[in-house]
């Protein structure tokens, strides 16, 4: 490989030269890892800067503002200017909390979302560890931000901010079953569990052979971060931020930070699985895997911008609501679906990944779409229908007869 | 000492300060966090011999689920947040004579049996696909058993809709 082809492992291999200089095998294995789990730190570290720039000025122009504008040119040096000021605010713990679980709880917030860029590929073999349980090791390691979560209601001392501790993991546990059902689907037609394996198996994307899986994934991804218009629960002005009101200063932009790296981590997580990763076609001539990679994430993580400038917060039993009477169902019939659709294709004599057999499988999953979404129309009319007032209100019928009997009354009141 | 044990002995201990700290801890809530750092520990170990789908389902289950749950019984408990004083030194005594016990039932049993000392297999590498199969082979012994969940499913939406209450 040359520099521009693969420059991460050109550099790896590089510095690993280096080091072999003077270090034996084992501290050049050893330094090498632990620079490998530096750098992704870093990149999502940075990636959060980017992350909300491209939020502040994506919703202030949905909003027909400009955004921040001031801190150095497009304001691209306001995350810096945010930093420092989080950097510089008092940091005040509030009487009778409890002091480790506070302080840790940021922390472990943080630091679960950031591990998740362990197992993303950003090339064909740029991983962090290519494990035959990617996707799996993804998904339980959300469950380590509930637990901060939880901890940061808990030791606040505050009612409030247990309420809403309480609510958002109430949330975030329930999205989680449409989430890990529809990833499911893609597990199954790709037929391994690893990263690689899966972008490997999409020569046509899987958005366009699973259109509701990702769908899905999309919207639970959004409702696991906490994002408009699912944040109804920790949203500044309701239950006044809700498990994290007592934070201050970096603890809160620790907060934040795994938010935003939390969403940057879906939305790879998504291009990874539904938008074919890292393939796309070569530019002069040259395979730039990772840069096709960032853009697919980049875009997807401008829907979900595009998503929280435009919709309005959702109450929290409807939120419930969708999760349940509709997510739910759709993804268990949406995985029989595709798994019937699937060997159906293929009895039929179409290989997977071809073009034929990925129009049968559309066909299949915009059928289910439009029954599912037939069927929310029908209980929706109905409920309306439910709603109406029964019979029409008497209407009172003015005739000469009716004002003479009732004009003397009327005359004769003074 | 291999890289290996050096590792085990690290995650052994990380688990058993973990287990100690739940049992021992004053703060429930402490201990319920006490009880993650076990599970963690567990996954790690369950990583250390080459089960990686496992140690995923172990965090993804224990520390995503069934810690959560505690948690939440444990934060719905009153009183939580007290020092509970040890009752009184009869029952510290009986409680000590009972652990020593059973550490020594335990400590003779492992000393005194003829551990077979093979190495260990090679991890197939498609053990996934293999513990896929076996969950639904229809001559091997796990189907029954989830089509014992499924009766357990109807038995609670059952219970649920009769435990309604009806407006």
């Amino acid at each position: 490989m040359n520099v521009v082809n693969d420059p991460f492992t050109w550099a790896g291999n590089v510095i690993a030269q280096w080091l072999g200089g003077f270090l034996p095998p084992v501290g050049v294995d050893v330094t090498m890892m632990v620079l490998r789990a530096g750098v992704l730190g870093v990149f999502a570290l940075v990636m959060f800067m980017v992350m909300t720039w491209i939020e502040r000025k994506g919703v202030a122009r949905i909003q027909d503002r400009i955004g921040p504008n001031r801190a150095g040119p497009f304001g691209l040096l306001q995350p810096i200017a945010d930093g420092v000021k989080a950097l510089t605010k008092e940091d005040i713990t509030p009487d009778h909390v409890d002091r480790v679980v506070f302080n840790a709880a940021p922390i472990l917030s943080s630091v679960a979302a950031m591990i998740v860029f362990a197992a993303i590929p950003f090339g064909p073999g740029l991983i962090g560890a290519d494990m035959n349980i990617g996707i799996f090791y993804i998904l339980a390691v959300g469950g380590l931000g509930i637990i901060a979560i939880l901890m940061a209601g808990w030791s606040s001392n505050n009612k409030y901010a247990l309420l809403g501790a309480f609510r958002v993991v109430a949330q975030l546990v329930s999205y989680e079953i449409p989430h890990v059902l529809s990833i499911v689907a893609v597990v199954m037609l790709a037929g391994s569990m690893s990263m690689i394996t899966i972008v490997e198996k999409q020569p046509v994307w899987f958005l366009f052979v699973l259109p509701v899986s990702a769908l899905i994934v999309l919207f639970s991804g959004m409702a696991e971060i906490g994002r408009s218009p699912f944040d109804l629960l920790d949203a500044e002005s309701e239950i006044i931020a809700g498990h994290h009101i007592e934070y201050s200063g970096m603890k809160f932009a620790l907060f934040f930070l795994g938010e935003y790296v939390h969403a940057f981590a879906v939305s790879c997580i998504v291009a990874a699985l539904f938008l074919g990763g890292w393939r796309g076609p070569n530019i002069f001539g040259l395979t730039v895997p990772y840069l096709w990679f960032f853009i697919k994430a980049i875009l997807v993580f401008n829907v979900m911008v595009w998503a929280r400038g435009t919709l309005p917060r959702l109450r929290i039993d409807h939120l419930m609501a969708f999760n349940w009477k509709f997510l739910v169902p759709l993804s268990l019939v949406n995985l029989i679906v595709v798994a019937v659709a699937d060997r159906l294709a293929q009895a039929g004599g179409l290989a997977a990944g071809t073009w034929p057999w990925a129009l049968v499988m559309l066909v299949f999953n915009l059928a289910m779409l439009v029954v599912a979404l037939a069927l929310v129309g029908w209980a929706g009319q109905r409920a309306r229908r439910a709603a109406e007032p029964r019979e029409m209100p008497e209407v009172e019928t003015h005739d000469e007869a009716h004002d003479a009997e009732h004009a003397p009354i009327a005359a004769g009141a003074h | 000492m291999t890289t290996l044990q050096v590792m085990f002995i690290l995650l052994g201990s990380i688990t058993l300060a973990g287990g100690l700290y739940t049992v021992t801890a004053r703060n429930l809530f402490h201990g319920a966090l006490g009880l993650i750092v076990a599970l963690a520990g567990v996954a790690a170990l369950y990583a250390l011999l080459e089960a990686s789908f496992l140690a995923a389902a172990q965090v993804a289950i224990y520390i995503g689920a069934i810690a959560i749950m505690i948690i939440f019984a444990v934060m719905l408990t009153r009183g939580v947040m007290g020092a509970y004083p040890v009752k009184d030194l009869w029952s510290l005594a009986v409680s000590s004579i009972g652990t020593v016990l059973l550490l020594a039932v335990l400590l003779v049993t492992l000393f005194r049996f003829n551990w077979p000392q093979t190495t260990p297999a090679a991890v197939p590498a498609d053990s996934i696909a293999q513990l896929g199969k076996a969950l639904v082979d229809p001559n091997l012994y796990v189907l029954p058993f989830e089509v014992a969940s499924v009766l357990l499913v109807a038995a609670l939406i059952g219970s649920a809709y009769i435990a309604r209450d009806k407006k």
